[in-house]
Parts: C-alpha cells; structure tokens; sequence
C-alpha cells in the first residue's frame, strides 16, 4: 500500500549537490515569508494579518528544513504556528473588534518613521558588513541528527534545560492557580 | 512466502518506478506513494461514515443507512454525489478567499500527518528524524484551519463554535505531547519508524509492546482520551454541539466544502490513533509472537480498525461534557497525571528488572490515578438526578 524507503526525505534533498534546485527552493520560501511579513504589516483586518504572520511563519519553517535543521524547523512551525499566531489571535479577539479597517494603513508621520526605519537599516547592514563574521568562509554544513540535540541538551546543556523545565512547569502551575481561583461556586 | 507477501506492496512500487526513465524513479516512487495514502484513507473514510452510522443506530435502537447497496454499504457513494451536487452557499458577510481556503488547509494538514506513520514493514512514505514531532507541527496546523473557518463565516455560533474547539485543542495538546514524551524517553528515538523497532520482539507470547508497563498503560489511556478531545469527538465535541452552536465552526459551510469538513476530521482521528498504535501498541507488529505470519499492514489496519470502533462505541455511550468540566478534567486531572507518569517512566527505566519494578510503578499509578480522580471530583454533589417530566 504505501512506500518503502523513498529516496526523498526532507534531509537528503539539502545534501545533495544540486544546488540550483535548492537555490530555486529557498528563492520560493524567501519570497513566501518576506511577502507574508509585509502583508502582515500591511492588511488593514487585523485577523487576515495574523493568518499573513503564519504564511511568513511556515515559510520560515521551510526555510530552516530546507538548511537540514530539521528539528529547528518542525519546533519553529510546533510553538509559532500552533501557539504562538493562536494566542495572537486571541489576543486581538479578546482586546478588539474589527476596528476601522476603512482608514488608511499609512499614518501622517511615515516620512520621519521611515526615515529612521531606513537609518536603523544601514547601521545594521554596515556593522554586519564590517564584523570578522562576514569575513569568515563558509562552514561546511554540519550532519546534525537528534540524537546530538538530545546528547547536547542532556549532558552539556542539562543544567540550562532543567531551570527552563522548572520555570515553565512552576508558570504552567501558577496559571492554573489563577484560572482556578476565579470561581469559588461549587460545581 | 510471508515475506513475500507482507512487502508485497513495497515489491509492487519499486517495480513500477523501475519501468519509468532513471531520473524520474524517486519522484514516481514518491508520487505512488502519496496516491495510494490518499486512496486508501479516503476509503477508509467512506466505510468508517458507513460504520459508524450502523453502530450508533444499533446502539440507539434503530437500524441506521441500510437502502443503498447491500446492508447500506454503499451509502457513502450517494452521500457524495449529493454533496458535490449541492449549491455551496457562501454568507454575504463571510471573508470570502479565508473561507475557502480553511477546510482545503484542514484537509491538506490531516493527510500529511500520514506521512511519517508507519503503515506496515518498511511502509512509511518518509522516515523522518523527528517524525513524532513532525507529527505534532502539522496537527497545530489543522487548529489554524478551524480558527479560519469558524472566523471568516461571520457568524457568532460558527466562532464561538471556532474558539471552543482551539482552546480545547490547545488544553490537550498538553497531555498528548507528555504521555508521547514516555515513549520518546523509553524508546530514546523521535523517528516512528525507530520506535516500533523498539517495540519488537517477544518475551513467551507477549509482545514488548509500550502498553505493557505500568507507565505505558497509563500514558496509552492518557494519550487516547487526549486524542478524542484533540479529533473533537463525542464526548469532546463542544465546539460542534448541535444543540447549543449549530454545528460550531462549519456551520456557515454547505455542499463539497462540508464533506471536506468531515473528511478532515475523519483523517485527523485516523492519524492520531495511528500514531497511537505506533507510539504504545507496537505500530504494525503482531499482537503474538505466533501470528507473525500475517502481513505487517493488516495488523496495523487491524489496530486501527479496533481503536475505530472504539470511538464510534464511546460516541454512543457517553454524553457531552460541560466547557468548565473539559477544562478542569485537561488541567487538574490529564496535566497532572501525565506529568507524574512522566517521572514514572524515568523510574522506570533506572529500577533493575524484576516484581519490585512492577509493583513500585504500577503502585504509583493507581495511587496518583485515585488521588487525582478523588481530587477532581471533590465537591462535586452527586445524588440521583430527578427528572421533572420524563417520569
């Protein structure tokens, strides 16, 4: 019924030398998340720029699988796009209506605001382009599987992980806490 | 001979792709692949709508479809045709592009959940390093694609209807992750593929299935009520609660989008009892080690087919819960459990072999199930309900 081993898994496709279809890829999901960021900025219906925010979201997902940093990738479309856009979309739900999508997105000050926008950038820009890390040669892409994330995050970064488990379980706790507190009738 | 005919179809794809042109062979092994996924869900999909309507008839006294083909079996081939000859209506005031585009993503996201399962012995369309969170990344999607649908219909029953089933998929996605996170730990592998190899081999008769440990057998049931409530089935299934929102968040939806509607949510039912099977029932090994003859899909079908029904049975049985007793039952009592399960595994696996494992976890348990169960339900006054009218 189904296939054996296929020789097109996701990890594979990024190892291989062609690189021009990989080049074509990433132009593609480039482009997805650059226009999925601006038209998030952009639409006037707060929703449609959230559900834009996710367009740029999964295509920064691909982005990362296409670099072969599968875990990265899935994690980045697990908490982004399964939690984070939905507590964004509660957010605006729970804060506001539909607000006034008549009016103009450009506000009367967009000449100052993108003039320090424009600043901001090229001080960026030169102070990459002035760093040793644009110097530096291309590192040869690293095999990276699970089991070094998890032998890393168990052994050298056990630390770390455990104040991070503790903290989100002790918040996780404390919502709970708050949520309960709230109705004191029986049920 | 067996063997023969349990890779039977792995043999059957590689033997057409080697009859196309060299360059093209991964690609037409792929595409078959991907075709007979569809093929065979949507299939099963068709019997499962049959199944269920039979079952639930049974269990409430009548006979359910039995007019179309023999015993009614081929109801699902007139309830397309109606479907796809039905005018689809679409509300004045509904976002017109978002509301057709929310159940093509639902669908779209519940058949690739089918990739990374394995469906029998080297039957996996691909076997991915992290397939189990694959599995999860996509399945956050489909919460994306009912927020949609229940958003752009603009009406308020089909976002009410939107809103419960996202907050409800969101408090159980919670303990769904954590009693997976047992298996992860055991089997110290992310790949499905490498977790039902983990799962082989047989001690007597018995498999070694994740099922048969104390943590397992708790983790399994947490994982199972955490899937109905993630598939929004009965008695989870608030968001689409006839007698209160309508038909929650595809209200607003008519014709082939609302087959589409129901075939998403057959397939994310499917799916997550499959990764259910492969997680803690041995994916597609054989319950005894003396049935091994039989194919590797049939037992997987097989599993599935019986985790089916037990869906369809618990619809029948059980009544709808109240919003406020989902969310106590998600936090005070599934959270909990599973993160006490979740030190259970890890104890575990560092006691040596022997009765003092099994009575040490299974103790911890049955102690933390009866603590918590006693917990949730305290203060609640039960006494015998009194009917004003029906007596």
């Amino acid at each position: 019924m189904e296939a054996g081993e296929t020789d097109l898994s996701l990890c594979r496709v990024t190892r291989s030398d062609e690189e021009e279809g990989i080049s074509l890829l990433f132009t593609t999901f480039a482009i997805l998340t650059v226009v999925g960021a601006v038209a998030a900025m952009s639409l006037r219906q707060l929703v449609h720029s959230v559900l834009a925010l996710i367009v740029s979201f999964a295509g920064l997902a691909a982005v990362y699988l296409l670099l072969g940093a599968q875990f990265v990738g899935l994690a980045q479309v697990l908490v982004y796009v399964g939690a984070i856009a939905i507590l964004i979309v509660f957010a605006v739900l729970l804060t506001r209506g539909d607000g006034d999508t008549k009016r103009s997105i450009v506000v009367g000050s967009w000449r100052q605001s993108g003039a320090v926008a424009v600043v901001v950038f090229a001080v960026i820009a030169w102070a990459i382009y002035a760093s040793a890390a644009s110097q530096r040669a291309m590192p040869r892409q690293p095999e990276v599987s699970m089991r070094q994330i998890g032998d890393a995050l168990m052994v050298r970064f056990v630390l770390p992980l455990e104040v991070i488990g503790l903290l989100l379980t002790v918040a996780l706790l404390g919502a709970v806490t708050i949520a309960m507190q709230e109705k004191k009738e029986r049920r | 001979m067996g063997d023969t005919v349990d890779q039977f179809f792995v043999t059957l794809q590689q033997w057409i792709a080697s009859h196309t042109p060299v360059g093209l062979q991964p690609v037409i092994s792929t595409v078959l692949a991907v075709i007979a996924i569809l093929g065979v869900f949507a299939l099963l999909f068709a019997m499962t709508t049959v199944l269920e309507r039979k079952g639930l008839g049974r269990i409430q006294n009548r006979y359910g479809p039995n007019r179309v083909g023999p015993w009614g079996f081929l109801q699902p081939i007139a309830d397309g045709i109606k479907s796809l000859t039905k005018e689809d209506l679409v509300p004045r005031g509904a976002d017109k592009t978002v509301h057709l585009l929310a159940p093509i993503l639902l669908v779209l996201a519940a058949f690739t959940l089918f990739a990374v399962l394995p469906l029998g012995r080297n039957m996996v369309l691909v076997n991915l390093d992290a397939g189990v969170l694959f599995f999860f990344a996509v399945s956050s999607v489909m919460e994306v694609a009912i927020f949609m649908a229940g958003w752009s219909s603009g009406n308020k029953y089909s976002m009410l209807g939107a809103m419960r089933a996202v907050a409800q998929m969101i408090s159980y996605e919670v303990p769904l992750i954590l009693a997976s996170v047992t298996v992860i730990m055991a089997a110290s592998s992310l790949s499905t593929v490498g977790i039902v190899e983990r799962q082989a081999g047989y001690t007597g008769v018995l498999p070694h299935w994740f099922l048969f440990t104390p943590w397992g057998f708790a983790g399994f049931f947490l994982f199972m009520v955490s899937a109905t409530a993630e598939s929004n089935r009965s008695p989870f299934d608030l968001p689409e609660g006839e007698s209160e929102i309508i038909a929650g968040y595809f209200t607003e939806y008519s014709g082939f989008k609302f087959a589409l509607f129901f075939l998403g949510e057959y397939l994310g039912m499917f799916a997550i009892s499959g990764l259910g099977i492969t997680l803690f029932l041995g994916g597609w090994s054989a319950p005894f080690s003396f049935l091994t003859w039989i194919p590797s899909y049939f037992w997987f079908f097989a599993k599935l087919l019986v985790m089916i029904v037990m869906f369809i049975w618990i619809r029948g049985t059980l009544p709808r819960l109240r919003m406020d007793q989902l969310m106590n039952f998600a936090w005070k009592f599934m959270l909990p459990m599973a993160l006490i399960n979740l030190v259970n595994a890890g104890v575990w696996h560092f006691l040596p072999h022997g009765v003092l494992r099994w009575l040490l976890c299974g103790g911890l348990v049955a102690v933390s199930y009866v603590v918590l169960g006693r917990g949730l339900t305290q203060g609640w006054k039960l006494e015998k309900r009194i009917y004003r009218f029906a007596e």
